[in-house]
């Protein structure tokens, strides 16, 4: 089979570039660039029909090898009409990026920084808990609770209010469990969870 | 005439649906009920389908008249039809769960009329995508149910759902437009995308032009089913979006890809050499998705994390290429679609009764709700593979056929396969000992849903209100139904397993697929030299 070198060498340009748009940060030029790839795809697809030849109608006289394939056309103009809906869309979340953030750019995933600067340190597993934890903590130090005051003061997490006071480590600096709650609060980023209803 | 020919009725009629649905817009109550019936009725004729595979074997359906290797088929084999009984069944569980939170909302207000008629189109998309014949019709299929996938995940343009969207609209476009370039350079070569007679044409290509074209569609198919380097995309953009389409999404799509793979793998190019790379990177899947998982607080993206790990676990059955192994791979794929969506199901009643999905914000649901206790632990134990439940008969099928086949790097993938389910295990147990067996005070940014709750049941009416609100019947009840659906999958494990090893068999054979599509006298070629040693090793011992 032999190939056309204008388009192989247009199409080539049209994948070069369009590589090089959708690597960029801002959202326009990432729809550039997907339609670039897609125009190169369907570049890719009408080479692989081979030359340009006779119209695909049926004539007794004329030789099958003189038509032109059909097919890789009627695959393209499907690719055209599937990449015409892709970029309506695009278009339609670049509007809505713009509306919400007045910004062009892919924004960065908030849950994901966060996980990635969280220290190797599990609340859970890990924090320096003062407080007796036993279940009988009163029969064993007394009434005053002068032990749990003396442990609570030793981590620097103020002043000794009472046996109640847990520490949770946040990074690695101590912060009083009443406080952290005020701290950053990271969680679900869903403002609204619904499919159906609710959406504003 | 056979039910097999009105297999284009598993496409047809969701896309009716969404038809109808969308003339319906005004009315949510007869939405619902369109909706709800047509998908029930694509579940009914997709069991007599399985039937009558069953029974009389692969039939092939010529769209429009034209004779197979110019036309479009529809291809109904043993397994794409267990492949459409299990995600229609999960796809209604989904769409009655939605329809009840939509209820619960209150949707007469602010209805998002068009989430039925999308989802509706997703269904179809991915019944023609498991039914295709030929690769351009595969990729329309892709291409329907990706579309609808960019509306769903985008659903009511909040930030955070627009940022998810255009990495998800980005990622999905590239591996599309690497298919497209896939199936022009297959019809340069073979002069057809007819699957079945790709497969005897492609048989005369040589080997560089074919490992060309194997590695193409192989890298197209990795992205959309999210196997290891190509994976980081779906941790990121599944987890934003509504909690009923996190979990059809998590559920369905990724597996459209595996299937993709498996036809690509066992139809078109048997027995190539890229077996040992797509084991080692069914490992690396398998472990770095587990051990991403381990280091989020967010059930959700715990989740999604799993998901991409336990994709590896398919992709081991289907790179050992022996009846044992593929065999497993199915039965993995349709016990992981249950599962996966009934944990995301689980999450969402998470979400509304405990206010929020961070383990970090959750805790003491088992006592809040024990039948949400309940409802998580089950597909939980279920999925970490805890003897008895599904989970573990495919584990232990895949760990016994890569034993049988005896290579170190079956061995290794063996390994990396129990311990993958371990790690499983720790992340699952981190859910359950954080969101649902500490007290709400030891949360470290406790919600204040949960704080309010035990104040609310101290007063008793308010707590019996509050209840029905935070957790309507209609959703609780289709992830119980589902749920039992997974329980049912351990319960008739062993016909699933004759189903799936009958139709791994049909696949590695490849003649009744072939012959059903070209007409009895077509020549089956034979598979190529390369798969013989593994098999016979495979058999030997």
């Amino acid at each position: 089979m032999s190939v056309n070198l204008t388009l192989l060498t247009v199409m080539g340009a049209l994948y070069a570039c369009g590589i090089y748009l959708i690597l960029e940060r801002s959202l326009t030029r990432v729809l550039l660039g997907l339609m670039l790839l897609a125009n190169a795809t369907n570049l890719l697809i009408l080479t692989t029909g081979g030359y340009a030849g006779l119209a695909p109608i049926f004539d007794k006289d004329i030789p099958a090898g003189d038509y032109n394939d059909p097919l890789p056309q009627a695959l393209i103009l499907t690719s055209i009409v599937i990449s015409f809906a892709v970029t309506a869309f695009m278009l339609g979340i670049i509007y809505r990026t713009w509306v919400l953030a007045r910004q062009d750019e892919i924004q960065d995933d908030a849950e994901d920084r966060r996980v990635a600067e969280t220290p190797s340190f599990d609340a859970e597993d890990d924090s320096v808990i003062p407080v007796e934890t036993s279940e009988f903590p009163l029969a064993m130090i007394g009434s005053d609770g002068a032990r749990v005051a003396d442990t609570d003061t030793a981590i620097g997490a103020g002043s000794s209010t009472g046996s109640s006071t847990a520490a949770v480590m946040s990074g690695d600096r101590p912060v009083r469990a009443d406080q952290a709650a005020s701290e950053e609060q990271p969680g679900s980023l869903n403002v609204d969870p619904s499919p159906e209803g609710g959406g504003k | 005439m056979n039910i097999a020919s009105f297999a284009p009725l598993a496409v047809v009629l969701p896309i009716l649906g969404a038809a109808l649905t969308f003339l319906l817009i005004r009315y949510p109550r007869a939405q619902r009920a369109v909706s709800i019936a047509l998908l029930t009725l694509t579940l009914l004729l997709e069991c007599s389908l399985l039937a009558s595979v069953w029974e009389g074997g692969t039939v092939a359906v010529n769209i429009g008249g034209w004779m197979p290797p110019w036309g479009i088929v529809l291809v109904v084999d043993q397994f794409s039809s267990l492949m459409l009984v299990v995600s229609s069944a999960v796809s209604l569980a989904v769409l009655i769960y939605a329809t009840g939170q939509g209820m619960a909302d209150g949707d007469r207000d602010a209805p998002v009329s068009i989430f039925h008629p999308t989802y509706l189109i997703l269904v179809a998309g991915v019944s023609n995508a498991f039914l295709s014949g030929d690769l351009f019709n595969l990729y329309v299929g892709f291409e329907i149910l990706l579309t609808a996938s960019y509306v769903l995940i985008t659903l009511g343009g909040t930030g955070p759902r627009i940022r998810a969207g255009v990495t998800y609209v980005v990622v999905s476009v590239v591996s599309s437009v690497l298919f497209l370039i896939a199936i022009a350079m297959i019809y340069g070569a073979t002069g057809t995308i007819n699957m079945a007679d790709l497969a005897i044409k492609l048989g005369d290509l040589d080997q560089g032009t074919r490992t060309l074209l194997h590695v193409m569609l192989l890298v197209a198919f990795g992205i959309k089913a999210a196997v290891f380097p190509l994976s980081f995309w779906l941790p990121d953009s599944y987890p934003t979006a509504p909690a009923p389409v996190t979990a059809v999404f998590a559920g369905l799509l990724t597996k459209v890809g595996v299937y993709a793979m498996v036809r690509t793998e066992t139809l078109l190019f048997p027995g190539d050499a890229l077996n040992a790379p797509l084991m080692v990177a069914a490992l690396l899947t398998m472990v770095v998705g587990i051990l991403g998982a381990l280091a989020q607080s967010d059930i959700k993206r715990l989740l999604s994390f799993t998901l991409v790990s336990h994709i590896g676990y398919m992709v081991f059955g289907l790179a050992m290429s022996t009846v044992a192994g593929l065999g497993a791979a199915v039965f993995y794929v349709a016990h992981h679609i249950t599962i996966q969506t009934s944990l995301f199901l689980v999450t969402g009643l998470i979400e509304r009764r405990g206010g929020s999905s961070s383990m970090d914000r959750v805790a003491g649901l088992a006592k809040l709700s024990p039948v949400l206790g309940v409802l998580f632990f089950i597909p939980a134990m279920n999925l970490a593979g805890i003897p008895p439940f599904s989970g573990f008969l495919g584990k232990l099928g895949l760990l016994q056929a890569g034993v049988e086949l005896g290579t170190p790097l079956a061995y290794a993938l063996v390994i990396g396969g129990v311990l993958t389910s371990l790690l499983t295990l720790l992340a699952i147990a981190r859910v359950w000992n954080r969101a649902f067996w500490r007290k709400p005070e030891d949360a470290e940014h406790p919600d204040p849903v949960l704080l309010a709750a035990p104040e609310d049941s101290a007063t008793g009416d308010r707590a019996g209100r509050t209840n029905v609100t935070l957790l309507p019947r209609t959703m609780v009840g289709s992830t119980l139904g589902l749920v039992v659906f997974g329980v049912a999958l351990t319960v008739f494990a062993g016909p699933l397993f004759k189903v799936a090893d009958q139709s791994a068999q049909e696949m590695l054979d490849r003649s009744s697929y072939i012959q059903a599509v070209l007409g009895e006298d077509a020549p089956v070629p034979p598979v190529p030299q390369a798969a013989r040693p593994d098999q016979q090793q495979g058999g030997g011992k």
